[in-house]
């Protein structure tokens, strides 16, 4: 038998397959389809300082092979995770990983803060893909100095183990990696979902609330894995590679990109059982190479 | 209730009228425990355009047989594929998810349904005709075509139907069918599946005369368990995702479903 651990800074993953947040909920919702303890890890639903009640229906568009969502973080805030939904993530033995959210440097300093007091969750994933109220709304991960400083403030409070996770709308995905990197960044995850818009031509109105939002899916997998390549090219830290994945070949594709460790996110509402097919394909993959580690894959892309 | 994931044989795909079918499906072991008002997400396979699963309501289950069935109506590329699904093919289904009616018994109740809504009604009128229930059932439609399968829900109570061209039962939307407009209208519940525009109707009607309303929502869905929150709708406990805390609610706990829209609709939206 192959080995599948994989290291991400500290976190000793049993597997490289990790499932990706606002696809898999708090876990507990898979439960009676897989058993989720299988699985690397688990990156549960964004939270943020305060409760959100999110975008207004309509928040999703099927389009080719994807999907557009503009659910807008809706959670019950940090306090309530603390509180009411960190008790219900200790049955999980994996790893448990937080995705932080927040609009100013302050709201993503102070959810990074208690959660970094939650012994059974090692590491929290930044989403800095969300608008950055005080600069007139444009996402955190869409300038180098915006990424930088939300980044290094929540270094400062958080002593466990910090991904970063990168918005695929830039024009330069390197720069970001590097900026957040050198901002503290102990891994590096990406994408997020790709700004996207669906029209009804039929009654020439946009299909979603907030016109525009994010796409996912298999549709974004070819962009996911160009920037997993150049990002894991640039940086020092592990990558973790998302972006429609769906099978075990597309996770394979992405650790010869580059990354240590993938997601699994869209794919879980077709086919909950996704996460753990896709980690018995990579299995299968390295018994058919007669390959021993699976980390021998990552970044061994022949050119 | 636990969730599955089968893959079901299809017995058999009854064409009822010129786009509504009725898949009947099953497998060997026994289905698991449903109840009416779930529904469940189904994978479409080999259509080019259809990524996500499509939610139908179960619509009957026969425990002797070990079978179910779907009540579809093609509008789109996903549910014609479904249209042409064969005896002997197979389905991958999700299934039971979303909570179901609330079931009285020994009480006086009545079940409306418009158009495709009627597809989570007949389990219903099955379940609460053995609870002891009386049952009434009124069906609406643009024509007489469009009423499906009201023999059999004969079995359950009395039916009334109303069209919008008078082929059939009254003449008149459902909103306008004389059970309705009934001064005295008096159940102890009032079910209702159809139309976004109906079901506030009828809402509406139900709320003057002081009788709980159940309504089914079809809100659109990506996972259809809760997990990726696309699906909510606006309560008074602020947003609730229609495929756990719903299909079914209770009208009053909807915000903006108030009796002002005693109007009633057209089927045609
Ligand atoms: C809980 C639930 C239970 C349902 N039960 C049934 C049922 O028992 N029988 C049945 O025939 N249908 C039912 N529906 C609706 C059914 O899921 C849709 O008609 C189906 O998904 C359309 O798929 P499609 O690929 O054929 O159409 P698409 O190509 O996706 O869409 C075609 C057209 O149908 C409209 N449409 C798509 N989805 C919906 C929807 N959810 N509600 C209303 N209009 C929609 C689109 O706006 C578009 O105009 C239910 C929906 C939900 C959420
Ligand atoms: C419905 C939905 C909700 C999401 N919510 C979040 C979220 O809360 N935080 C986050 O960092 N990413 C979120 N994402 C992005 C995914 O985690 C993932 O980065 C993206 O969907 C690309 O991967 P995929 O194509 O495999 O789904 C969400 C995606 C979807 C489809
Ligand atoms: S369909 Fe995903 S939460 Fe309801």
């Amino acid at each position: 038998m192959a080995s599948l651990e994989v290291n991400i800074h500290n976190l000793k993953l049993k597997n490289p397959v990790l499932t990706a947040s606002g696809t898999f909920g708090y876990g507990e919702e898979y439960d009676d389809f897989i058993d989720v303890n299988a699985l690397g890890g688990i990156i549960v639903k964004a939270t943020t300082p305060e409760h959100r009640e999110g975008n207004p229906y309509p928040r999703m568009a099927e389009t080719p092979m994807g999907m557009l969502n503009a659910v807008g973080l809706q959670n019950k805030g940090v306090d309530y995770f603390v509180e009411h939904i960190y008790p219900r993530l200790l049955k999980y033995s994996n790893y448990v990983i937080a995705n932080v959210s927040g609009s100013t440097v302050e709201g993503y300093v102070e959810v990074a803060e208690k959660i970094n007091r939650l012994d059974h969750i090692q590491a929290i994933e930044l989403n800095i893909s969300c608008p950055n109220v005080k600069e007139g709304g444009m996402a955190f991960g869409t300038s180098c100095p915006s990424a930088t400083a939300v980044t290094r403030a929540v270094r400062e409070v958080y002593d466990k183990t910090l991904i970063v996770k990168l918005s695929p709308n830039v024009t330069r995905i390197e720069d970001i990696a590097l900026a957040v990197e050198e901002a503290g960044a102990d891994a590096i995850s990406l994408i997020n979902t790709l700004l996207g818009m669906a029209i009804n031509a039929e009654t020439r109105r946009p299909v979603l609330s907030t016109v525009t939002g994010g796409l996912s899916g298999p549709a974004v997998k070819p962009v996911a894995l160009r920037m997993v390549w150049q990002v894991a090219k640039a940086v020092k830290v592990p990558v973790i590679g998302i972006g429609g994945i769906t099978t075990a070949a597309d996770a394979i594709e992405f650790m010869l990109a580059g990354a240590s460790a993938i997601q699994v996110g869209t794919a879980n509402f077709i086919d909950p059982q996704a996460s753990v097919k896709i980690l018995a394909g990579i299995e299968e993959y390295l018994y058919r190479h007669n390959i021993s580690d699976v980390r021998e894959l990552t970044g061994g892309l022949v050119l | 209730m636990k969730k599955y994931i089968l893959d079901l044989k299809v017995r058999s795909n009854r064409r009822l009228n010129r786009n509504h079918n009725l898949l009947e499906l099953g497998c060997i072991n026994p289905l698991p425990p449903m109840v009416p008002g779930q529904f469940a997400e189904v994978r479409v396979d080999g259509s080019q355009t259809t990524y996500l699963r499509r939610p139908f309501s179960i619509h009957r289950v026969d425990r002797a047989a070990n079978t179910m069935h779907l009540l579809i109506k093609s509008v789109g590329d996903g549910t014609r594929k479904l249209a042409d699904l064969e005896a002997g093919d197979s389905v991958n289904i999700m299934l039971p998810l979303g909570s179901g009616f609330t079931l009285t018994r020994n009480a006086r109740v009545l079940l409306v349904g418009g158009g495709c809504g009627v597809a989570p009604l007949y389990y219903l009128a099955d379940h609460l005709f053995r609870q002891g229930n009386k049952v009434d059932i009124l069906i609406g439609g643009r024509s007489a075509d469009d009423i499906l399968m009201a023999d059999d829900y004969r079995a359950f109570g009395t039916v009334y139907i109303a069209t919008e061209d008078g082929t059939l039962g009254e003449k008149g939307m459902v909103t306008g069918h004389s059970v309705l407009k009934n001064k005295e209208l008096s159940y102890d519940m009032i079910y209702c599946c159809g139309p976004d525009g109906m079901m506030r109707a009828v809402a509406g009607i139900a709320e003057a005369h002081g009788i709980e309303c159940e309504v089914s929502l079809e809100n659109t869905m990506a996972c259809g368990i809760g997990v990726c929150l696309c699906c909510v709708v606006e309560t008074h406990e602020g947003n609730q995702c229609v495929c756990t805390q719903g299909p079914v609610f209770n009208s009053k706990q909807l915000k903006g479903w108030t009796a002002e829209v005693e109007t009633g609709c057209s089927l045609d939206q």
